[in-house]
């Protein structure tokens, strides 16, 4: 099927480039669907946490339902993200998996009763810019040779 | 109760075994297919999902200790950005660029500012 896609693409330059917007709004809404699956197994890692203790045995920790939730979460938005990742540069998703930061604040308020506080939303902000920065399509590097 | 050193430095550890995650991830997602048999036998993939539960473990672990903020401990895990610059430089020949010193630098402000929002 993508060898398929490839090859019309190849000969018209116009259908490529739909082909690619379309490929590349599917990989927006993977990653998007990850960092939502992301910040879920976080709560589900703190409800462990709450449950285990400090100093929990390995027993304890393989046993512990939401930590196996946590992890199934966990390793299906990784996964999906590996296959998001295939076709488009990690750096160029930043933006969007940085989301993950707001919705675990916010999760971490609602769910666990932390405080929300004036320095906790600047520093998500701020990391949240620095990781856009990271990710700003070739500013001040070179372009790549190829696709 | 305030979020423990201790939390912290178990974050620093879980992110940098979490960068060489992503180091294996990004080697094996260069020949995955759509198929499963590719995805069994990829072991670089394995290998980075290996590093990936060991990292949360540890992450697992600081949020565990008595008065651990999640909404302060998880945003630090973007420290693995940090690394992840290394690693892209050392195994990608990725280059260091001023555009991703900003972004760090912006990064490990935000974390720095986190600290200021953490319970007393």
């Amino acid at each position: 099927m993508m060898n398929l896609c490839d090859l019309i693409g190849r000969q018209y330059q116009n259908e490529e480039r739909n082909y690619r917007m379309s490929r590349r709004r599917k990989n927006l809404l993977l990653v998007l669907a990850c960092t939502l699956l992301g910040a879920g197994a976080q709560v589900l890692f703190k409800m462990a946490g709450l449950a285990l203790g400090p100093s929990p045995s390995p027993l304890q920790m393989v046993l512990c339902p939401p930590l196996i939730a946590g992890y199934v979460l966990y390793g299906v938005s990784t996964v999906l993200l590996s296959f998001a990742l295939r076709n488009d540069e990690l750096s160029s998703m930043y933006p969007i998996i940085s989301l993950t930061y707001v919705w675990v604040m916010f999760l971490s308020v609602w769910y666990f009763h932390e405080t929300l506080n004036f320095f906790k939303v600047l520093g998500v902000a701020v990391i949240m810019s620095g990781v856009a920065v990271l990710g700003l399509p070739d500013g001040w590097r070179k372009p790549k040779d190829g696709v | 109760m305030q979020t423990p050193l201790l939390s912290f430095l178990l974050v620093v550890v879980a992110s940098f075994i979490g960068s060489f995650g992503a180091v294996f991830l990004k080697a094996g997602s260069k020949n995955l297919k759509s198929n499963l048999r590719s995805l069994l036998t990829n072991y670089k993939l394995a290998i980075g999902g290996i590093l990936f539960v060991v990292s949360s473990l540890f992450f697992v672990k600081a949020i565990s200790q008595p008065g651990a903020e999640l909404s302060v401990l998880y945003p630090m895990v973007s420290m693995s950005y940090l690394w992840a610059m290394i690693w892209s430089r050392l195994f990608f020949q990725e280059p260091f660029t001023r555009q991703k010193f900003a972004g760090l630098g912006l990064i490990i402000l935000g974390i720095a500012i986190l600290q200021f929002g953490k319970q007393a």
